[in-house]
C-alpha cells in the first residue's frame, strides 16, 4: 500500500494562515490502513487546529471530512459538496489524492498536510517497510521474490557488494536502523529454492526510464475503455 | 454513583495509607479561586468501582471531578481525549485496572498508549501535557481513587483554566457525553454492552 507520515504541527498550522474556514479531508484507503490520514485521523488533526487556534484567539471554522479514496473522480464527487463550502483544503492523502482533490476542486486551495514516502507493507503492527519502487520493470522473479530496487540501499542488480556484513547493510542511520542486506535474503532464499544458479546470472544496466526517470508514466487499457 | 460524596467529615487515614480528606490541597500554588472542571474516563471495572468504593466508605474529594463510565480503558480513544479538552475540560484523566489485571487483557495498555499519545498532540500545540494523564487502580482501592482524584485537582488548578475554554452554556462532560453516544455506559449500567 501507499504510506505517508503527518507532516509536522506547525507546517501545517502555518498553512491555514489567514483562512476563516478549513477542511481536514482524510481518505479511507491506503493512508487509513497506516493510521497516518484516515478519518480518525482527520478528526484528530482538526481538532488540534482548533484548539491552536482558540489559544491564539483566530476565529476559523475547521471541520473534517474523509473520502473513500480521494484518488478517484466517483468518491470526490461523494464530498463535493462539503469541499466547496472550504476555500482551503488540507488534505491528508497521498500525493495522488491530494492531486487529484486540487484537480476536482481547481482553483480551491489543496494542501498537503502528509508526506507520502512509499510503497510498503506492514511488517508487523505499526511498522511499515518499503517494498516497491515502481520502477516499470519488475525484476523479482529473478530475485527469489525480494526486490533490489528498494530494498538494496544501493539498488545494486548484481549483487551483493562489500558493505553487506552479516546479512546487514553497511548504511546505518539512527532512522534506519539494521538494515537487512537485500542480496544476502535473495541467496538464502534462492537457497532455499534450490534456484542458487540466480545469483550468477548477470543482469545488465536496468532500463530506469520505464521508472520515474523516464518522465510522467501513463497507462492506457484500450479494451477497457468505455464504448 | 459515588461522584458527589456528602460526607463532611473527615475520614480517618486507612491501613492503605489515603491522606487526611480535604477538598482543598493546603498547598495549593496558585488559582486558588479557580474550579477546574476534570474529566474522568473510567472503567467500569475498576476505576468506576474505586469511586464507589470511597462513597460507601465517605471519604471526600473534589467535586471538579466529572465522570464518564465506559466498558473498558481500551475503548478510549484519542479523539475522545482532545474533544473533552476542546470541549472546555481544564484536565482529564482516564483511570483503568492496574497493569496485568484489565478485564479485557490489555485495554489498560492500549489506554496508556494513547493518553501518551495525547500528551505529544497537546506539546505541538502548545497546551500543557500534564492536563491530560492516565491512572490505575483496582476496585478495591477507593481511598487512592479519592486521592487521585485531589491530586490531578490540585495539579489542574495549579496549571490554571483551559484557555481555549468555551462559553457556550455547556459544560465538557455534558459536551463529550453526547459526542461519545452509545460509548460512554449510563452511570447505572451494570454491564458493559458486550459483557
Amino acid at each position: 500500500m501507499i504510506t505517508a507520515e503527518r507532516k509536522p504541527f506547525d507546517e501545517i498550522y502555518a498553512m491555514t494562515e489567514g483562512h476563516d474556514k478549513v477542511l481536514v479531508a482524510g481518505c479511507d484507503t491506503c493512508v487509513a490502513v497506516c493510521l497516518t490520514g484516515g478519518e480518525k485521523e482527520a478528526e484528530i488533526l482538526a481538532a488540534q487546529l482548533r484548539i491552536k487556534a482558540k489559544e491564539d484567539g483566530r476565529d476559523v471554522q475547521i471541520e473534517h471530512t474523509a473520502a473513500i479514496r480521494q484518488c478517484e473522480w466517483e468518491y470526490l464527487d461523494a464530498i463535493g459538496a462539503k469541499v466547496e463550502e472550504y476555500p482551503l483544503v488540507l488534505s491528508m492523502a497521498c500525493g495522488i489524492g491530494i492531486q487529484s482533490m486540487a484537480e476536482k476542486f481547481s482553483p480551491r486551495l489543496v494542501m498537503p498536510a502528509v508526506n507520502t514516502n512509499m510503497l510498503g507493507m506492514p511488517q508487523e503492527h505499526a511498522v511499515w517497510l518499503e517494498r516497491c519502487g515502481a520502477c516499470g520493470e519488475c525484476v523479482i522473479g529473478e530475485t527469489a521474490g525480494i526486490c533490489p530496487v528498494v530494498r538494496c540501499s544501493k539498488s545494486l542488480m548484481n549483487g551483493p557488494c562489500g558493505g553487506s556484513h552479516d546479512g546487514k547493510c553497511e548504511v546505518t542511520t539512527p532512522e534506519k536502523e539494521d538494515i537487512e542486506c537485500a542480496w544476502a535474503l535473495i541467496w538464502e532464499r534462492l537457497k532455499a529454492q534450490g534456484r542458487e544458479e540466480m545469483m550468477l546470472v548477470n543482469r545488465p544496466p536496468k532500463d530506469w526510464s520505464k521508472g520515474s526517470s523516464g518522465g510522467p508514466r501513463k497507462m492506457v487499457r484500450e479494451e477497457a475503455k468505455p464504448v | 454513583m459515588a461522584d458527589e460524596p456528602t460526607a463532611a467529615a473527615a475520614a480517618p487515614a486507612d491501613s492503605q495509607g489515603a491522606a487526611p480528606v480535604s477538598d482543598a490541597a493546603p498547598d495549593l500554588p496558585a488559582n486558588e479561586g479557580f474550579e477546574p472542571e476534570i474529566i474522568v474516563f473510567a472503567c467500569h471495572y475498576c476505576a468506576y468501582a474505586a469511586a464507589d468504593l470511597a462513597g460507601s466508605m465517605r471519604l471526600q474529594y473534589p467535586s471538579n471531578i466529572r465522570m464518564i463510565k465506559l466498558p473498558c480503558t481500551g475503548k478510549l480513544e484519542v479523539i475522545h481525549l482532545l474533544k473533552a479538552l476542546e470541549a472546555g475540560a481544564d484536565g482529564v484523566y482516564a483511570a483503568g485496572c492496574l497493569e496485568g489485571e484489565c478485564h479485557y487483557l490489555k485495554g489498560n495498555l492500549w489506554a496508556k498508549k494513547r493518553v501518551g499519545y495525547v500528551k505529544k498532540l497537546l506539546e505541538e500545540i502548545g497546551v500543557d501535557p500534564g492536563r491530560v494523564e492516565m491512572y490505575n487502580m483496582s476496585s478495591a482501592m477507593g481511598p487512592q481513587f479519592a486521592q487521585t482524584a485531589r491530586d490531578f485537582t490540585a495539579r489542574i488548578r495549579g496549571l490554571g483554566p483551559n484557555p481555549v475554554r468555551p462559553r457556550d452554556g455547556f459544560t465538557a462532560h455534558e459536551v463529550v457525553v453526547r459526542e461519545m453516544g452509545a460509548l460512554a455506559m449510563p452511570d447505572d449500567a451494570d454491564t458493559p454492552p458486550s459483557a
